[in-house]
């Protein structure tokens, strides 16, 4: 039978990690993070996790340590938020470039300066091109079944993958989360066993310098350059959309519990006004949706799963009866707007749905985001879209601009 | 749904307190419970804060609470550096730990008001940490008293949950014990 725990988003992805068995653990304590750094140090010093946690100075190594024991063949995994995810950046590149199918919770955390240790999606957000997979959750039981599924999805395709929860809101958050029994857990996820791995027995040159051609190796096989690697590792981006979806239906099957894959859809039945977000904020969204229904609005979410791959052909079809769309989002790319707005608007072009995209900033570094407020958001939006002057404008919700 | 704001000072167990009574509501047959502490960094002494959230579904929403049902108070100090009052419903509880009832030039909202001189009471069971009366357990019991939606014994299994078996035993004493001398005083208040 599986259990029911009223635990927090941190003691989720950490009873998850140990269901899913790494052999290598290394990380580097952040808030709000540090928790699952805590508990996967005791699960190993106690035995209950099987596994070497490596203790290491700085995010950078965390990310180093991970990429050589993935490429000997390692499960492994890591856990930061905020700055701590930045000074990985280089090592996200590498560990994509590598094809290792690393999975990392990211506890999203607003990026100093100015310090915050408060939510947003900066972090993850500003990771958008370095080639992880990258999935966002609502709740604590979304947490513990999406880091499954990540380890399912990663080994698939050979893709490092980020899951993602908004921090304070969901990681330091108790709720009753259903505990997926051991044995199901591993037959929904067998061992690890990499098609290529570094092995003395067998020595190999892994990531040797690329030319910009291709090129004979020394047994005369004209290999890959570096831009047919590129292209490979956006080709099995194109196949892990299917992977996602796959994945999550066979979870559904064996644990009862479905994410709706790259996307979730809430009242979107007869919705012509979409409201649409990442974690927890679309979670949040709802019930405003609720609330706006009572008065006849029809108005549903469509909450995005997966930012990376992004799921375009998915917001097609939920966007085909779109009049409106409204995009909450906890961050900012500087010059321009929302950076999911951005996402939602090219994945629309050419498709023939012309709705107005609104675009919300809500949320930085920890700014309280009420349903209530969220209502007021939409009425006013719909109030707006009324006078037609209603395109590109970036709204900064609940923010003082004087 | 009911949304409930533990009032008290870092190191004073808000936290553990609002965890428990997430535990017992859910053994109570609430599907939906959340607890969360005051979002960011905790000092001792310092006033802080923890919520609860109690539903019949599950719960979506984790902002802050803004108007809570009910106001649990371990420290009455902190009525002169919170506004606990502006964070509770009219029509609401009120739940003050203090060594005397509150005064009735005190009560600004039409609240119930639960009494209980919790420090007294954990003296009493020898519920201590560091030579200071625990006081985050005793108001539980205070707390179901006046809002009787949790069952005394789903408190007992929520402590069993929380902490080690002797420490549970001796808190649920103390609970039972605030439970029994706990003080309602009815609807009433300057605003009426």
């Amino acid at each position: 039978m599986s259990e029911i725990r009223i635990i927090t988003g941190n003691e989720a992805a950490a009873l998850a990690v140990t269901l899913c068995e790494p052999k290598v653990v290394a990380a580097y304590p952040i808030t709000p993070q540090t928790k699952i750094s805590e508990l996967l140090s005791m699960y190993v010093e106690t035995g209950t996790l099987k596994a070497e946690y490596v203790r290491v100075e700085s995010e950078h190594s965390a990310l180093t340590v991970l990429i050589s024991a993935s490429t000997v063949g390692a499960r492994v995994f890591t856990a930061t938020s905020s700055n701590g995810l930045l000074y990985m950046h280089e090592q996200l590149h590498w560990a994509a470039g590598s094809r290792l199918p690393i999975v990392m919770c990211c506890v999203n955390r607003g990026v100093g300066a100015p310090w915050s240790i408060f939510n947003d999606q900066q972090d993850s957000m500003s990771q958008r091109d370095t080639g992880w997979i990258q999935l966002y959750c609502r709740d604590n039981q979304e947490i513990i079944d999406t880091v499954i599924q990540a380890y399912r999805i990663a080994e698939q395709v050979y893709i490092p993958t980020m899951v993602c929860y908004d921090g304070f809101v969901l990681s330091h958050t108790m709720m009753p989360v259903e505990i997926p029994e051991a044995a199901q857990v591993k037959n929904f996820l067998p061992p690890y066993r990499p098609h290529t791995f570094l092995d003395p027995e067998r020595p190999r040159t892994i990531n040797p310098v690329f030319f910009p051609w291709r090129r004979e190796n020394a047994e005369g096989v004209l290999c890959d350059g570096y831009m047919e690697m590129r292209y490979k590792l956006q080709r099995d981006f194109d196949t892990s959309l299917e992977v996602i979806e796959d994945v999550n239906v066979q979870y559904t099957d064996l644990f009862g519990r479905n994410y709706g894959g790259l996307i979730w859809e809430y009242q979107t039945g007869d919705a012509d006004i979409f409201v649409t977000g990442m974690g927890s904020i679309a979670q949040e969204a709802t019930l405003a949706v609720d609330a706006l229904r009572e008065e006849g609005i029809k108005i549903g979410v469509v909450g995005i799963r997966s930012f990376r791959p992004f799921p375009k052909e998915k917001l097609i079809h939920a966007f085909s009866r779109a009049r409106i769309i409204i995009v909450f989002q906890k961050a900012i790319s500087y010059g321009n707007e929302g950076g999911l707005s951005t996402e939602v608007k090219a994945a629309l072009y050419g498709s023939g749905i012309d709705a107005p995209v609104h675009d919300y900033i809500a949320g930085l570094g920890g700014r309280d985001v009420k349903t209530r407020e969220l209502i007021a958001a939409i009425r006013d939006t719909l109030e707006r879209s009324g006078g037609g002057d209603c395109k590109n404008k970036t709204t900064w919700l609940n923010c003082h601009r004087g | 749904m009911y949304e409930i704001i533990w009032h008290g000072r870092g190191g004073q167990g808000v936290v553990l307190a609002s965890e428990v009574l997430a535990e017992a509501a859910y053994l109570q047959g609430y599907k939906g419970v959340t607890s969360a502490p005051t979002f960011g960094p905790e000092r001792r002494g310092a006033p802080l804060a923890a919520s609860t959230r109690i539903s019949h579904e599950p719960i979506r929403t984790f902002s802050q609470i803004e108007h809570a049902d009910i106001a649990v108070v371990l420290d009455d100090s902190l009525f002169k550096v919170v506004d606990i009052w502006g964070r509770l419903k009219e029509g609401g509880i009120m739940v003050v730990n203090s060594s005397a009832p509150p005064a009735e030039s005190s009560i600004v909202k039409k609240v119930m008001i639960i009494w209980i001189d919790a420090a007294a009471v954990a003296r009493e069971h020898r519920l201590t940490a560091g030579g200071t009366p625990v006081v985050n357990t005793p108001l539980l019991g205070a707390l179901v008293k006046g809002w009787n939606y949790i069952a005394l014994e789903n408190i007992e299994q929520g402590l069993a949950i929380k902490m080690a078996a002797s420490g549970a035993y001796k808190n649920f004493q103390a609970v039972k014990s605030a439970f029994s001398k706990a003080v309602i005083r009815e609807y009433r208040g300057t605003h009426a």
